[in-house]
């Protein structure tokens, strides 16, 4: 998969509150909550981001608050990817499980500008900027992630297994063998 | 081979997998290894909850794995703020009935999540919970292993009753020293952030430990490892002791299993902190790590102070609050809110005549709800505004107009700089 858009830049600790304020979150219809995407940092962007368009941002992007609202308004205001230097633990879990692409590389952060063209080729990690015409290499994604991005998120990933009888054994809880690793029963009841 | 209390847990959890598996690939529990592991509880509320069903309905099962072991609580926008809050809350009882779900809690049985779970019994030592909040962190208070989730997450959870996770690396936290006055786990958890930033912990698990935190309240735990998140975290664990197990006995509703860290297990940072040298400690806007000391705070003049949440929302702390405001009088320019935090804390503190106290000094006392935290309801800021708040974090228009400021601090200092109307050390305001 591979998208053309503009940046828009952002900088370090771009949190959940910013990209989707809680006000907003007495809905959870989609379209509703990407027209206040990025609303309080910067009041023009859901009204002027083109299909396609890549936020670039620093560190810890989407730290905060665990709403899964938050992918959700960026994938639907029409953003392709997002790249920053780092993700907030949830936002990363968040934004792969509903399918919106993400890429770790603080090298293209650096020298991406609000307005600049990039390229990204999200499947094989490269990055170019067009503008600058220089080229990046994003951090790759371990093997299982892979396999959930391909199955669609992790809702069409976890049908495919139940499908297939792939799921865990159900274990039978509160019998859980939990001594094999230096547990210690302290009650039973 | 020793491991750390993170480790230990998601060990006693890793899924059987039958053929060719994820479980079956990547068994090891190794800091950075990828497990699959069933959970004991799994938590959704009225934000969260409705994607959640809707990507449950979105999995084709048609009954969530155990309905005593998936728990919906109201509380963010609860009591409804709104018609379509209402129909948020309406969605999450409707799927409770359908479902059969033992624990839905709603207005007048509820609480703030974090607070009611354990303060029910329905967290224990060694449990691995997920919860679609971020706060989910709060129950390594009691030795378990908990951490925030999204809405799709939960849904997989709910429908399975297992997820993935990423074995995080540990660091340790050891506070050595003894607390001055005024000093409580709010205090020593905010210095630890200004020490460490807000991505300071990234992907891993905090074992908090040392002579501190062997004295430190099972209230004060739940305040120090609900802010685990703030430092990004996935968990905040503490060792389970006579404290914890005080706590849990009598309470829990499931068995429950405590593990320790082996001596000798590997962390990825230790770090040192002497208590005796931390003093009450005020975030400034607008990042959790923005902490100075109360003494440094300067001439910040305040609108509002919250005192509540899932944070420091707990007997203890409205006890801590009372002592102050006993015989005060709430600035005339400050609004002054209580938010028990859960049914239990609310009664607790009406029978020991704290929400007499606080009332006669001129605060209002509500019902559990997150609602001022994340600028729902309830205590909403203007443009402008400057709340100091015992909540947990005060990002840009957290708390209301994305031109109002959020200090946080613990309920002393809340509550003292309610009464000079400005922020202030607790012992300026009281003999």
């Amino acid at each position: 998969m591979k998208l053309t858009g503009s940046v828009w830049k952002y900088g370090d600790n771009v949190d959940t509150d910013a990209i989707i304020p809680a006000r907003y979150l007495n809905v959870s219809v989609p379209e509703k909550l990407s027209e206040h995407c990025m609303e309080d940092i910067d009041p023009a962007f859901a009204g002027a981001v083109q299909p396609g368009d890549v936020i670039v941002a620093g560190e810890n992007f989407g730290c905060g608050s665990s709403r899964e609202h938050a992918p959700l308004a960026i994938k639907t205001v029409g953003i392709g990817c997002v790249v920053a230097c780092s993700f907030a633990r949830i936002f990363y879990r968040n934004a792969i499980n509903i399918g919106l692409p993400i890429l770790e590389c603080g090298a293209a952060v650096e020298h991406a500008e609000t307005g600049h063209r990039l390229e990204v080729d999200f499947e094989g990690g490269r990055i170019r900027n067009l503008t600058t015409g220089k080229d990046y290499r994003a951090k790759s994604y371990p093997p299982f992630m892979m396999e959930l991005l391909g199955a669609g998120g992790l809702v069409a990933y976890t049908r495919q297994r139940i499908r297939s009888g792939r799921l865990p054994r159900q274990p039978k809880h509160g019998q859980q063998d939990r001594t094999n690793d230096g547990g210690r029963t302290l009650k039973t009841g | 081979m020793t491991h750390t209390l993170a480790e230990k847990i998601l060990a006693a959890h890793v899924a059987e997998v039958a053929g060719a598996s994820v479980a079956a690939r990547m068994p090891e529990v190794r800091p950075g290894g990828l497990v699959e592991v069933s959970v004991d509880l799994v938590l959704a509320n009225d934000i969260t909850g409705p994607i959640a069903i809707r990507e449950f309905e979105n999995l084709g099962v048609k009954r969530v794995f155990d309905p005593t072991r998936v728990v919906f609580v109201a509380d963010h926008f609860a009591p409804n703020k709104d018609i379509q809050s209402a129909e948020q809350c309406r969605d999450l009882r409707r799927f409770a009935r359908a479902q059969g779900l033992c624990y839905h809690f709603d207005v007048g049985r509820m609480g703030i999540e974090h607070v009611l779970l354990p303060e029910q019994g329905l967290v224990g030592p060694g449990d691995l919970v997920v919860g679609a909040d971020s706060h989910t962190c709060t129950y390594g208070a009691v030795g378990a292993f908990a951490t925030g989730m999204g809405s799709t997450d939960i849904a997989v959870a709910m429908g399975t009753g297992h997820i993935w996770m990423r074995v995080p690396e540990t660091v340790r936290i050891v506070y050595e020293g003894q607390l001055r006055p005024w000093v409580g786990g709010k205090d020593l958890i905010l210095y630890t952030i200004g020490q460490i930033g807000v991505s300071g912990a990234v992907y891993r698990a905090i074992e908090f430990a040392g002579p501190v935190i062997d004295t430190l309240s099972m209230d004060g735990r739940f305040t120090m490892a609900n802010m685990a998140i703030e430092a990004g975290a996935k968990a905040g664990l503490f060792a389970v002791d006579s404290t914890t197990l005080a706590y849990v006995d009598g309470r829990t509703t499931r068995p429950y299993c405590a593990y320790q860290a082996d001596p000798g297990a590997t962390y990825v940072r230790v770090i040192e902190i002497d208590a005796s040298q931390i003093e009450p400690q005020v975030a400034f806007p607008h990042l959790p790590e923005n902490v100075r000391p109360v003494s440094q705070v300067g001439d910040v003049q305040i609108d509002q102070a919250v005192i509540g949440s899932c944070t420091n929302g707990r007997l203890e702390d409205l006890r801590v609050a009372a002592r102050v405001l006993q015989g005060q009088h709430v600035h005339p320019d400050v609004r002054c809110i209580v938010f028990p935090g859960s049914q239990q804390v609310y009664l607790d503190a009406l029978r020991e005549g704290i929400v007499e106290l606080i009332v006669e000094a001129g605060a209002a006392v509500s019902t559990p709800t997150c609602g001022p935290c994340l600028g729902g309801h309830m205590g909403v800021l203007a443009a402008g505004e400057r709340a100091v708040s015992t909540t947990n974090r005060n990002f840009r228009g957290r708390m209301g107009h994305p031109d109002s400021e959020v200090y946080l601090a613990g309920p002393a200092v809340a509550a003292a700089s309610a009464i000079a109307g400005r922020i202030v050390e607790p012992q300026e305001v009281v003999a």
